[in-house]
């Protein structure tokens, strides 16, 4: 370095530019490994070992695969998650078809109300099944005595929760066609269903195989939703928590949590393959869509997606309602006693305010995290094998599930040995463990962000001596306002709804909302958790309204430069 | 070396011209319009502000802090709390709450680098467990002599003490019997009964200190094999096992299920508070287990948490248990919480402690075994 920095005064400053660029990298570079790589490398050393930490090779393993009552669970895991696809997958495609390719009235209302699922824990739409179907449920006469504990609880709680992954997917797969296709298409003299099958559906192909996978992915992890009505029905995520929480028997955990992992990896690489393919489809000559008023189809696709959302917005409204009834089933009249959570819960309205500190920190600094990371991989330069390493720990939060990283972190963080242990049983490992979790969806939009600024400000900037991080605050940051406000708000939110990533991590000072909802439900106190939940969510919209505002504002002044 | 030398001269100059433009240049005295350049200045001070005082927040006043591990009721930890701090200024505690077969879990889990300084309110069970793990400090605590000799440790000096004693009763719900057209059960044979078939919840005893001190006690009223072929068949019946034992009695006093086999107390409460439960002792006897309180070896708190298990066996506290539970260590104290049911001391089984803790890996091997494997779910 000292020769980088004794060089001629007109390079100097360039030379120390990328000198900081470098030192950023690799913070960068050892602060993805403290928080991903390291804690799953410990996870998977782990479920080698013995109690004692001694290497036992597979015996974990064999323990596991000989034990059926474990091992079904991987089976259930499975089927309902493929059972949940199944349903998921053919109402986003309609709706999302609705939404992009006809001209029904009310789009923006329709496209609002199906993104209500990501304001709640995936606790939320459980707990309001078993006040509509429960054995008390107002509709349960519609089940014909089938129990809504069990696979078939799992399967409406997780159809209700993937829909908005499922939907944001698909519409921006339909988005993404040529017009001239179809005009080609009705020229030959093609059927609208013709067009349909021939055109439209292979277009949508990836984005379709990718909706599913992702779908298949969030149920197969997904801890809410099993825990509160699956009955007896066990599936690999409540096992872990089983196993980890109940029993301590971190080994075994440790099995369950790899049996996890893998196919969620599996999916993941599956759906980064899939997804390549949907980006090459789009060139620079594509015309873009429009679609052309049709009273008949417009009102069918009205009816449909209605049809959709009314249990969406009902299994909402049931937790809303549920968390003001006084005396389940047998007082239905309206109070705030729910909502005095002292009486169901020791440390009362703490885990809610927790949870707005953790959001809070995890917003703040993950997104000046991802954001500042993503920059420095797009528009500076130098030690690219440190950057190839930054760019696939970027990747790898994805395939991790929130209960998997959660167990890493317990492995790691709490190692005797670790420098870092002091930071176990704070609230700092939360929003640690939770930045990490979230980071690959923001790193990406930051990226993408990044991608559409020219980097000739950078050759400008460097060629008028501007440092790196003065174009950076200057330029970027300014450019890239929308972006960093979604990264934000999207941080908060998933801080807020999240289970799986913190559920092995709290302590009882660092208890927050999402895991009160759990243990309110443990108890029996379903109203309570039903409160709890709506706390999250009223707090999550809340904010997703401001951020709509603001963007509104901020687009305004800010993005002008875009129109012309 | 020298270039660390350039570097220092030149770096706080440049550093400070940055600051300097970005705080005082151009936005503060332009119109106040909302600019980016605004915007970004304010979110800077925002999280500069909220740093501060998230930092500030951080830091408590000087107190001595005890983390005591408990199973107790969360609605019991607030009154349990306030009554001691409010005797021992200085020391504040901070619960770690969970199910009885959680804490204990966690508790032997964590041997090596033990994170709780007291135990208070967990199964003795439990404790005795801990002990052959050499986890608890011997200490006798001012006063604990007083105490029923059942309920103390007979060495000297004692390792554990005890509070109260918990049962497991069935709760019953009178409303949805009648609408099914059930009869009440009397004893835990008429569990059996094929007409409760999916109606009946109890706590997994994994979890659940009252599922297992239940299942200890079946198994010590009817012996071990006819015990497992009781549960075999009322496993038919069981709508579903679980976590905790609180749960079976509030979904069974909410009518989601028929009636539920939980702890004492909560069955009590919820009928005072006007659920439609009965609270049936079955007439074979009440399984039951009783909370104690240890210190654990090792704590840096020993001072404190000496202070803590002397107040647990205090007249005071035991009156405060007294409200929650009819039976309690302190004698002469007789108070029976409003709808508690009645003799309920002498409905208690000849209940065995060693035994239940040195078969409690096995017995619940053995129950999962049976019983946690894939059934259709009702």
């Amino acid at each position: 370095m000292g020769i980088a920095l004794a060089a001629a005064p007109a390079q100097r400053k360039l030379a120390r530019d990328e000198w900081i660029a470098r030192v950023a990298v690799v913070a960068l570079a050892l602060w993805l490994l403290v928080a991903v790589a390291l804690p799953l490398w410990a996870l998977l050393s782990k479920s080698f070992q013995n109690r004692d930490g001694v290497f036992v090779g597979l015996l974990n393993y064999a323990t596991y695969f000989s034990s059926p009552a474990l091992f079904s669970s991987f089976w259930n895991s499975i089927m309902v998650a493929v059972i949940a696809t199944t349903i998921t997958l053919p109402g986003a495609f309609v709706y999302a078809y609705a939404l992009t390719r006809s001209s029904m009235k009310a789009k923006g209302l329709f496209t609002a109300l199906a993104q209500i699922p990501i304001l709640a824990p995936s606790l939320l739409p459980a707990i309001a099944l078993i006040y509509l179907f429960g054995n008390q449920g107002l509709l349960r006469s519609f089940l014909f005595g089938q129990s809504i504990y069990g696979p078939l609880g799992i399967v409406i709680a997780e159809a209700f929760y993937t829909f908005p992954h499922a939907l944001l997917i698909l519409v921006t797969a339909l988005n993404t066609s040529d017009a001239r296709l179809y005009e080609s298409a009705a020229a030959l003299g093609a059927w609208p269903r013709r067009i349909f099958f021939t055109v439209t559906l292979p277009g949508a192909r990836y984005g379709i195989l990718s909706a599913a996978l992702v779908v298949f992915t969030l149920v197969m992890t997904d801890f809410g939703a099993p825990k509160v009505i699956g009955g007896r029905f066990n599936v690999l995520a409540t096992d872990v928590y089983k196993q980890v929480v109940g029993q301590q028997n971190f080994q075994i955990g440790a099995v369950v949590a790899m049996m996890l992992l893998f196919p969620a990896i599996l999916s993941f690489a599956a759906e980064r393959f899939v997804r390549r393919k949907q980006m090459a489809q789009l060139t620079a000559q594509a015309v873009p869509l429009v679609p052309k008023p049709n009273r008949q189809s417009d009102w069918f696709f009205f009816g449909v997606c209605t049809l959709i959302i009314i249990p969406i917005v009902g299994i909402l409204l049931t937790a809303a309602w549920a968390s003001f009834i006084r005396f389940w089933p047998y007082n239905l009249t309206m109070g705030l006693g729910n909502y005095n959570f002292s009486r169901f819960e020791t440390a009362g309205w703490l885990p809610y305010w927790n949870s707005l500190r953790m959001a809070g920190w995890t917003a703040l600094i993950g997104t000046a995290l991802i954001f500042g990371g993503a920059y420095l991989l797009e528009k500076t330069k130098g030690l690219p094998f440190v950057r190839s390493i930054v760019q696939l720990f970027a990747m790898l939060p994805l395939a991790v599930p929130g209960l998997v990283l959660g167990i890493s972190y317990i492995f790691f963080f709490n190692h005797p040995a670790n420098p870092l242990v002091f930071l176990y049983g704070t609230l700092a490992i939360l929003v640690i463990n939770t930045i990490a979790h979230f980071y690959t969806v923001s790193h990406l939009t930051a990226t993408t962000a990044l991608k559409q600024l020219d980097n000739e400000f950078e050759a400008v900037s460097a060629s008028l001596h501007a440092p790196f991080y003065r174009t950076f605050w200057k330029v970027t940051v300014p450019v890239c306002l929308p972006a960093i406000l979604d990264i934000a708000v999207y941080m908060f939110v998933n801080a807020m709804t999240t289970v799986s990533a913190v559920i092995f991590l709290w302590v009882p000072s660092t208890r927050v909302a999402s895991i009160a909802v759990v243990y309110m439900d443990d108890a029996g106190w379903q109203g309570a958790a039903a409160a709890m939940a709506m706390m999250i969510v009223y707090t999550s919209a809340t904010l997703k309204l401001v951020h709509v505002l603001v963007a509104r504002i901020l687009d305004r002044r800010t993005q002008a430069w875009r129109r012309r | 070396m020298q270039g660390f030398g350039v570097f220092r001269v030149e770096y706080p100059a440049n550093a400070q011209t940055e600051v300097e433009r970005f705080f005082k240049g151009g936005g503060w005295s332009m119109p106040r319009r909302l600019t980016t350049g605004v915007l970004i200045r304010w979110a800077a001070v925002l999280s500069v502000v909220a740093l501060v005082a998230g930092l500030a927040g951080e830091v408590n006043a000087q107190v001595t802090r005890l983390t005591v591990y408990t199973a107790m009721e969360n609605d019991q930890l607030g009154p349990y709390k306030a009554a001691f701090e409010a005797d021992n200024p200085g020391i504040v505690i901070d619960w770690v709450r969970d199910s009885t077969g959680v804490i204990g879990a966690r508790f032997l889990a964590e041997r090596d680098n033990p994170r709780a300084d007291v135990v208070w309110g967990l199964a003795v069970t439990q404790l005795l467990r801990a002990e052959e793990f050499n986890l608890l400090h011997p200490y006798t605590p001012r006063g604990a002599d007083a105490l029923k000799p059942a309920f103390r440790d007979s060495k000297t000096p004692m390792t554990w003490t005890g509070m109260d004693a918990f049962l497991s009763v069935i709760c019953y719900n009178t409303v949805e019997a009648k609408k099914r057209g059930l009869r009440a059960p009397f004893s835990w044979l008429d569990l059996l009964n094929p007409a409760y078939k999916g109606r009946i919840v109890m706590p997994n005893p994994a979890s659940s200190g009252t599922g297992y001190l239940t299942v200890a006690a079946w198994l010590q009223i009817f012996g071990e094999e006819k015990g497992w072929a009781f549960m075999d068949k009322l496993h038919e019946n069981i709508g579903v096992y679980l976590h905790s034992g609180t749960a079976p009695c509030v979904r069974a006093a909410q009518g989601e299920y028929a009636m539920g086999i939980g702890f004492d107390a909560r069955g009590a409460l919820l009928k005072q508070q006007g659920f439609p439960i009965e609270v049936i002792i079955p007439k074979e006897g009440a399984g039951w287990d009783m909370e104690a309180s240890a210190i654990v070896r090792g704590t840096r708190n020993l001072a404190a948490a000496q202070r803590l298990i002397d107040w647990t066996v205090t007249r005071k506290a035991n009156e405060l248990y007294n409200t929650w539970y009819a039976v309690v260590a302190y004698p002469g104290l007789s108070n029976v919480p409003p709808f508690y049911p009645p003799n309920a001391e002498k409905a208690m089984v000849k209940n065995d402690f060693a035994w239940m803790a040195k078969n409690y890996t096995r017995i619940l091997q053995e129950w999962t075994r049976r019983y946690d494997t894939r059934s259709a779910p009702r």
